[in-house]
This record gives structure tokens, C-alpha cells and sequence, in this order.
């Protein structure tokens, strides 16, 4: 019988470690998405910021972030406290009953640290091409060890939000909102890209110089999300939890193919051509758009929850350069506007969930966020700046900020 | 001696080099440049805005000859690089006043 329950410990955690090594690998698919977007002399600094906020949620993680997200018993205020306790032994497994965990407890930290760099890698593709990498780096070290754990803390660390019956299951609201949220309050700060908008409402383009750096990025994530949402499941050593990570996973492709589908569509139609970003950002806004959610609905509503978030993402790409937001990612409509549909679907198949319920999570994440976020970025704009000057902005942030070129062989520069 | 410029369509450049070739031209420069004459650029789309791509690719290459090769070059150049379609190019010609092979020190026809 011990033997039994040692296995299925066992499963579980050998389970969520490999799903925590999918959602570690979305992180090179985000700075493969972003690189592609952004112009050769940006991406350089682009990838230094990809690959080092997630070192940097790491550590942050283990000093502060988890203890704050798993260990406040305030439900709102947060608990603040160090690293990450003791691991469970086989007399804690074995004792049996509810309360008795199932899973290593190292294997749950190390689980939340990819999610936490996940969200801050969101940030990072709204404010490509003009921020300062060490405002960046900064901001991501406040981001990852307190603004995202406290309202994570809320939520997933057994809450007020929980308590409220705000339903989230991989995180729509509590990583990609919420990494939408910081993203926009830095570039309402920062500004948009020089010569992206000009006189009397027009939108320049600034066209990508890798699309299939950013296809494969896309491709990546995709299959990352399926750890994403996957081990959201949090089990697997049984049926009713084996056959749940299937239907996440079948539901989670579903959404990401009906993103993509129906972006193309949109887009097709809207500009007459097939515009390859669109229809990568479309696939993304309908893996996060499911996330709130991947379990409860049907596979044919994951493919309209996906495809309505696909739409979501095309129209709110446009409306955001209308409102002169520049976004080299699309990051914001991705995971913000996608996000934000996604927490609101989840009561159309989930009867425990309420439209009240998802509504003030969505506010409150997103306020909470947001306002800190904008607090960071001012104050790390008064210390130090957090955009560079018109002329290094024209001789290319990675000249700038890390003295190489990432094509040195291609001399054309725009 | 005379140093031809023709500016031409980037997929014709195999054609007139091998053109050049047949008819006793020992060497050539290469650039990539853009640009346009009569033949206007383009719109395109990215994310919903539209750009204009006022210059087109083409490719320059530069040749130096004597003089008496001049209009067989001319020749040569113009029935390789046409398809009878705008934007073919254009070949300039002026007088070059001094060549040197820099390995041998040769000066003049001798040079190139």
C-alpha cells in the first residue's frame, strides 16, 4: 500500500517537474517571438533581456517571490519571508488523508518560478527597441520577487480572491493579464518607438527582421503551453486526473488552432493580405485566452474560446496603434485583451465560476499591477531613466546597451 | 579607357556576367544598390500599416575597357540585362583616366 502511494508521488512530481521544463522552454519561444519583431539593431538587447529575467526570476523567486505567493495567511496583505522551507519526507507523504501532499515541494516551487518568468517575459516585447536593458532588469527583479507574488498570492496562494471564487486555472488573469498590466504601464511611460507614429493619426510600420525566428517561437510556445496548462492540473497519478491533462491538452491546441484560424481570417479580410504576425499572435492569444480555464470546456468550445480571442488580439493590435500604444509584440492584445476574454469565458462552461466573481479578479489583478508597475517604472525613471536618447535609439539599442551587433554580417541598417 | 556602369535587375546579373565573359572581359565589380527611375515603388502591410518601398534592389556593376571594346560591351550588357519590361537599368559610360593593377604595378591598357 506504502509502495502505491510512494509511486504515485513519484508520478506526480516526475509529471509536474517535465511540465515545468515545457513552461522553462517558453521562454526561449518568447525571445525567439520577440527577436523576430524587432529590428536587427534591437536584438541583441532583446535576447539578453529574455534569456536574464528569466535568471532573474530564478533567484528572485527563491529569495521572496514563493514565500509571498505560498506562505502569506493574510489573504491580502503579503506575508514576507525567505526561500522555500523544507521538503516533504516519506512520513508526511505516507500519513495519508487529505492534508498529506502529493507532490515534492521543491518540484511545486520549481513549477511557480517558470510561471513567474513567464509573466515578466511579457514586458519585455511591449518596450522593445527603446528601454534602457538595466531599467529593464531592475524593474523585472520587483516585478518577479513582489508585484506578481502578491497578487498571485491572492489567487493561487489561497486568497481573497479564492475565497471570492475567482476561477483561473493556469493563469489568463494572474500571468498573462497581469504581465499585459506591467507591460502597458512602461510603455505609457516610455512612449512609443521615434518615427512610429507620425502627424494626423498616421502609423508607420516598423516591420520584424526574423520571421522565422518568430514563427519558431510561436511554435515553441505552443508546445510549451501544453506544460503551461498541463501541469496546471497539478496531478496525473489518477484517472479522473490523467483523463483531465488530456482534455486540457486537447483543448489547449484547439484554442491555440482557432486563435491562429481565425486571426488569419480577420486579418485576411481587414487588409487583404495574410500578414504572418497576425496569425502567430493569434495562435498566442488563443493559448491564453484557454488558460483561465482549459479543463471545463468542451473540445468544440476551446476552438471558439480561441478563435473569439483571435479576433480579440487582430482588432486590438490596430486599436492600440490607434491610440498611438506601440507595441512591437503585440504583447498587450495577446496576452492583455486575450487575457482579460479569457477569465471572462471561463463561467460560459464552468458553473462554479461567476461573471462577478471572474470581473473583480480581472479589475483587481489588473489594477493592482498596473498601478505598482507604474510606481517601479517612475521611480526607476527618476533614478536612472528607463528610455534611451533619440540619437542611441537611431544607432540601435544593442549597439548601445550591449556594444554587439546580433547580424553583424547584414551592414543595411534602417 | 572607359569604365561602364550598369545598373541592372538583381536576377540578370549571371546573364550579363556571362555575357561579359564571352566577349573577352576580364573582371567586374559587383555592388547591391537601390533605386528607381520611371518604375515606382510599392505599398505593403505590416500589422495593419501601410509602407511605401520607393527604391527598388538592383545591382551595379562596373567594368573597365578599352576603348575599342566599348560598343561590343554596350552591346553585350543591353541584350543581356533586357526582358522588355520597366525598371531594366540604365549603362553609363565615362572616360577613365588612369588604371593601375596593383600587383604589378601596370599601368593604362595594360591594367585591365
Amino acid at each position: 500500500m506504502e509502495d502505491l502511494v510512494q509511486i504515485k508521488y513519484a508520478l506526480d512530481t516526475f509529471y509536474f517537474l517535465v511540465c515545468a521544463v515545457l513552461v522553462m522552454w517558453m521562454a526561449c519561444g518568447f525571445a525567439m517571438l520577440e527577436a523576430g519583431l524587432v529590428r536587427t539593431k534591437s536584438t541583441t538587447e532583446i535576447l539578453a533581456k529574455n534569456i536574464s529575467l528569466f535568471a532573474i526570476a530564478s533567484v528572485m523567486y527563491l529569495l521572496v517571490g514563493y514565500y509571498i505567493m505560498y506562505s502569506s495567511d493574510n489573504g491580502i496583505l503579503p506575508s514576507l519571508g525567505m526561500l522555500i522551507g523544507d521538503e516533504h519526507s516519506l512520513a508526511d507523504v505516507t500519513a495519508g488523508g487529505d492534508e498529506a501532499p502529493y507532490y515534492s515541494s521543491r518540484a511545486d516551487f520549481f513549477f511557480q518560478i517558470v510561471f513567474a518568468g513567464a509573466c515578466m517575459s511579457i514586458v519585455s516585447g511591449a518596450v522593445a527597441e527603446r528601454m534602457k536593458l538595466w531599467a529593464f532588469l531592475g524593474f523585472a527583479v520587483i516585478m518577479t520577487g513582489f508585484i506578481y507574488p502578491i497578487q498571485g498570492s491572492w489567487s493561487w496562494g489561497g486568497g481573497w480572491l479564492s475565497e471570492l471564487g475567482y476561477s483561473d486555472y493556469a493563469g489568463s488573469g494572474i500571468v498573462h493579464m497581469a504581465g499585459a498590466a506591467a507591460a502597458l504601464a512602461g510603455v505609457l511611460l516610455l512612449g512609443p518607438r521615434s518615427g512610429k507614429y507620425g502627424p494626423g493619426g498616421q502609423i508607420n510600420a516598423i516591420p520584424g527582421s526574423n520571421m522565422p525566428l518568430s514563427t519558431l517561437g510561436i511554435f515553441i510556445l505552443w508546445m510549451g503551453w501544453f506544460g503551461f496548462n498541463g501541469g496546471s492540473e497539478l496531478k496525473i497519478s489518477d484517472v479522473e486526473s490523467a483523463n483531465n491533462v488530456a482534455q486540457v491538452m486537447v483543448n489547449t491546441n484547439l484554442s491555440a488552432a482557432g486563435g491562429l484560424l481565425a486571426a488569419m481570417a480577420t486579418a485576411r479580410v481587414l487588409f487583404g493580405k495574410t500578414d504572418l504576425t497576425m496569425v502567430l499572435n493569434g495562435a498566442l492569444a488563443g493559448l491564453v485566452a484557454i488558460t483561465a480555464d482549459p479543463l471545463s470546456p468542451s473540445a468544440p468550445g476551446a476552438l471558439l474560446i480561441g478563435a473569439v480571442g483571435g479576433v480579440i488580439v487582430v482588432l486590438s493590435v490596430l486599436g492600440l496603434d490607434r491610440l498611438k500604444i506601440d507595441d512591437p509584440a503585440g504583447a498587450i492584445s495577446a496576452h492583455g485583451s486575450a487575457g482579460i476574454w479569457g477569465v471572462l469565458a471561463v463561467p460560459l462552461s464552468n458553473a462554479e465560476a461567476s461573471l462577478v466573481g471572474q470581473l473583480i479578479g480581472v479589475i483587481s489583478i489588473f489594477a493592482w499591477v498596473f498601478v505598482a508597475s507604474l510606481l517601479v517604472w517612475g521611480l526607476i525613471t527618476v533614478v536612472i531613466g528607463i528610455r534611451i536618447s533619440p540619437e542611441e535609439e537611431y544607432l540601435g539599442v544593442d549597439a548601445v546597451e550591449c556594444g554587439l551587433e546580433a547580424y553583424p554580417e547584414f551592414t543595411l541598417k534602417k | 579607357m572607359k569604365l561602364v556602369t550598369a545598373v541592372i535587375k538583381p536576377f540578370k546579373l549571371d546573364d550579363v556576367r556571362e555575357a561579359l565573359s564571352e566577349i573577352g572581359v576580364q573582371g567586374l565589380t559587383v555592388t547591391e544598390v537601390k533605386g528607381f527611375g520611371r518604375q515606382k515603388g510599392h505599398t505593403e502591410l505590416y500589422r495593419g500599416a501601410e509602407y511605401v518601398v520607393d527604391f527598388l534592389p538592383k545591382v551595379k556593376i562596373e567594368v573597365a575597357i578599352g576603348d575599342d571594346m566599348l560598343d561590343r560591351v554596350i552591346e553585350a550588357i543591353t541584350k543581356a540585362a533586357n526582358t522588355g519590361k520597366i525598371g531594366d537599368g540604365k549603362i553609363f559610360v565615362v572616360a577613365l583616366e588612369q588604371a593601375i593593377r596593383i600587383r604589378t604595378g601596370e599601368t593604362g591598357t595594360d591594367a585591365i
